[in-house]
């Protein structure tokens, strides 16, 4: 039988990736010194299981590799080898390699030898030379390697003297089964001794009696014999010598009690029935010759389809909630069926029910898609880790809300923008020791992840307890790049978010840690194309609180409807800031370029929606219509507007896989009574509003749609 | 054909066990770990175990030693899989009361031929 392994690669490399994860945070939570023998443990195994599975599956190199690691940690694991920096951040390392060998073997993609075999060879010098890692692992396949000489000499058999002890069967072993493996292997015969059998009423069913003499006649190598008895050897007195003589009869040199046939068949062996094997030839495979080459031939390259790893509470939860929409669907066709007056307060409560129903249905499905936070922040405690070691800072980190869920979508996204703050909050936000100490605070600095839900959004928040924001320096780059003027008056709040700004930068020099030119500008980007919006407090000396809000999904969102020139639109909930009734004293019209509105104290550009979507308007006076003030990319506006609708939660289809990229629109929905309504995109009515070609080759016929 | 359990922490060693025991026509039980299997194993019997050696909360030595005090389990066949091919790990095995053992990489073929030797 061949079954083609090559199908449980998938789970492998799903637990090899978790058990480097492990591998890593415990290597980073290990105590230099005095670390947990359980925590290494932990570690030790994972690096074991990597290596048995990649060993089985046919990964050698990943397989030598671990090997490697797997030596050093057991050395730790029994205390023969001290936990050192050194020898963690080797292994981290280590890890690093082994996740870019796996996952080059996942995409079957040429690997980085050169830093495999550096890592490698650190690894090795460690240990000081006291392993050889290429004889120190042992692949059954080696079986097949037995010299050919040994095989090439012909031998007659063997005479094996057999005397199990009385334990034998309590090790589940049983002499039946190595004289039928015998048999396989050549000319069987075997001779019992029954000398040792007590009287009956002595005999313990339990205990193994007898002894035999076995004759293996055929051209067999001893290894296979010694094979066969391997399991034994420690259990019985064994002696294995070679025929001499083809025609030499084993009666005559072994001293039989009785005639062989008779008295096994009434040894009482526990578990079954034994019966004398006597010459079954058969022409079976030797057994360690059995080809032991891995069935691993590459399989095409497996596209790494997204799969979702979702709990099994999740999905029998929503088989229940389906089970409850089955009931409430039968009950709600039973009133259908013979429907009269008196029925309708029953109508009334089904189709409560069915709401409900299907309210409970959505946010189940909608519970599958979400992952807990921790996939974006378990990154985070390595990269503390090595950036502090690289700027010699000391920082703890601290993660809270671990357990919050985020759409998968979402989580995938947000890593990079997280990553550029927190690199930002070590790199400009917490200072080093000495100058943390010389301003009164603890050399430590700390750096807080935190997640929770507020509202229908999820928010992030990534504290430091560092030096804060300089407003001066970030008011004096905002000059010299012409952001603002010198003589705009500005509160902290305002300098805070100039940082925002595209191409601003404040980094004394291009650190290798951040600035590689991409600035918070991308960030909020980045996280406003996910419905996001992201905002930073700050203190001179005290530390800056960059809050990351996110929508809990992408699929759904809670938008505002409201009419324009007879269509519908959709305003995403979240960038909406207020909605006015305005007065045209307030308006300033602007020579060339629009009009104005003050809102407060400042001074916010209008746009006719109308005018920007091409529609046949059906108000135009300011007074009659409405301004909804949104904000975009950190920018202000208002929307004029007809009028205001409703707010809803609305599934976001996608216009793109649909139609086509429309500027302006991030998708459509369908509306409760069947038709279409187009979701704004605010930047991108902003960028329309700036310059409207960029509308016209493709409003004209999508609003006819 | 036989009824076996089978004991290993890591989901793609288990699977694999599992299919190929499956494909040679046994039934098989999953257990992740020597804790779990132990549960299983008061409750039924088997005609085989494989069980893993590393394994957390309960080893498969630990679970070899504990089987062997069941009556249920006093001969059968307990065979551990393990990548250490060193002696100590084998004569912990066989001290934990282990039958014999399978050492770790094995390919389908070579675990059906190893089971062979302990089933009828």
């Amino acid at each position: 039988m061949s079954i083609d392994i090559s199908q449980f690669h998938d789970v492998f490399f799903e637990e090899s990736f978790e058990g480097l994860d492990a591998m890593e945070s415990g290597l980073l939570n290990l105590d230099v010194g005095a670390a947990d023998v359980d925590a290494i443990n932990t570690i030790f195994r994972a690096a074991h299981s990597i290596k048995g599975g990649a060993g089985t599956f046919g990964f050698m190199d990943v397989s030598k590799f671990t090997h490697v690691m797997e030596t050093m940690l057991d050395e730790m694991r029994n205390g023969d080898r001290d936990v050192t920096e050194a020898s963690t951040n080797l292994l981290l390392d280590a890890v690093d390699v082994l996740r870019e060998m796996l996952t080059a073997v996942q995409q079957k993609v040429e690997t980085d030898d050169e830093r495999i075999a550096d890592v490698r060879q650190k690894l090795e010098v460690m240990m000081a030379g006291e392993l050889d890692p290429e004889s120190a692992i042992t692949f059954a396949a080696d079986a097949e390697n037995t010299p050919l000489s040994e095989r090439a000499d012909m031998v007659l058999g063997w005479k094996i003297d057999f005397r199990p002890h009385r334990h034998l069967f309590q090790t589940g072993n049983d002499p039946v089964r190595i004289f039928r493996e015998l048999a396989s292997l050549g000319e069987l015969s075997a001779e019992v001794n029954d000398d040792k059998l007590p009287l009956f009423s002595y005999l313990d069913p339990e205990e193994s009696y007898l002894a035999w003499v076995l004759t293996l006649r055929g051209n067999v190598a001893e290894t296979d014999v010694m094979e066969i008895f391997e399991w034994v050897d420690d259990d019985c007195d064994l002696t294995i010598s070679r025929l001499t003589d083809y025609s030499a009869t084993p009666t005559s040199e072994v001293q039989l009690a009785n005639a062989s046939s008779e008295p096994v068949t009434e040894v009482p062996t526990p578990s079954q029935e034994t019966t004398a094997i006597v010459a079954l030839p058969e022409t079976a495979p030797n057994i360690a010759a059995t080809p032991a080459a891995a069935k691993t031939k590459v399989s095409p390259a497996t596209t790494a389809a997204a799969s979702i790893r979702v709990g099994t509470d999740k999905v029998d939860s929503l088989i229940n909630m389906v089970g409850e929409l089955v009931i409430t669907q039968s009950m709600l066709s039973q009133i259908g069926d013979n429907f009269t007056p008196e029925m309708l307060p029953q109508l009334i409560d089904g189709l409560a029910q069915l709401e409900r129903n299907t309210r409970e249905m959505q946010e189940g499905i909608m519970r599958i898609r979400m992952l807990p936070i921790s996939f974006a922040f378990n990154r985070f405690p390595r990269l503390v880790h090595d950036m502090t070691n690289k700027m010699g800072k000391q920082v703890e980190l601290k993660l809270t809300g671990e357990q919050t869920e985020l759409d998968k979508t979402v989580m995938e996204k947000i890593g990079d923008p997280l990553v550029h703050l927190v690199r930002n909050s070590l790199d400009h936000g917490l200072e080093t020791p000495e100058v943390r100490l010389a301003a009164g605070k603890n050399e430590t600095g700390l750096l807080q992840l935190k997640a929770f839900h507020q509202g229908g959004n999820i928010v992030i928040e990534i504290h430091d307890d560092g030096a804060g924001l300089n407003e001066d320096k970030i008011l004096a780059k905002a000059i010299e790049k012409g952001l603002v003027s010198e003589n705009d008056v500005m509160s902290p709040e305002k300098i805070h978010e100039l940082i925002f700004l595209p191409g601003f930068s404040t980094a004394d020099l291009v650190t290798d840690v951040s600035g590689r030119g991409v600035g918070m500008d991308v960030v909020r980007k980045n996280i406003n194309s996910l419905g996001g919006t992201v905002e930073v407090v700050s203190k001179r000396g005290e530390g800056s609180i960059f809050t990351i809000r996110l929508p809990l999904t992408l699929a759904i969102m809670d938008g505002q409807t409201i009419r324009v020139g007879g269509e519908n639109y959709i305003i995403p909930l979240i960038s909406i800031i207020e909605t006015l009734e305005i007065k045209a004293t307030d308006m300033k019209p602007v020579s060339g370029k629009g009009e104005l509105y003050k809102l407060r104290d400042e001074y916010v550009p209008i746009i006719r929606l109308y005018s920007v979507f091409n529609l046949s308007p059906h108000i135009t006076d300011i007074e009659q219509g409405l301004l909804v003030i949104v904000e975009g990319e950190g920018q202000k506006v208002g929307l004029f507007i007809d009028d205001l609708l409703g707010q809803q939660q609305v599934v976001i289809k996608s216009l793109e896989t649909n139609y086509r990229k429309v500027v302006g629109v991030s998708g459509a929905t369908i509306l409760g009574d069947g038709t279409v309504a187009l979701i704004l995109d605010v930047p991108g009515v902003m960028a329309l509003y700036r310059d409207p070609s960029l509308s016209k080759p493709v409003l004209n016929d999508d609003r006819a749609a | 054909m036989a009824k076996i359990l089978a004991v290993d922490d890591s989901a793609s060693m288990r699977q694999m066990v599992e299919f190929t025991l499956k494909a040679a026509g046994h039934t098989v039980t999953d257990a992740v770990d020597g804790k779990q299997a132990l549960d299983i194993a008061r409750t039924q019997s088997f005609d085989l175990v494989l069980t893993d050696v590393n394994m957390p909360i309960m080893d498969g030595l630990a679970l070899t030693k504990a089987l062997r005090a069941l009556p249920s389990f006093k001969f059968t066949p307990i065979l551990v899989l393990t990548t250490e091919a060193g002696m100590d790990k084998k004569q912990a095995g066989r001290a934990a009361g282990a039958t014999g053992w399978l050492v770790k990489p094995f390919n389908p073929e070579q675990l059906l031929a190893t089971i062979k030797k302990v089933l009828d």
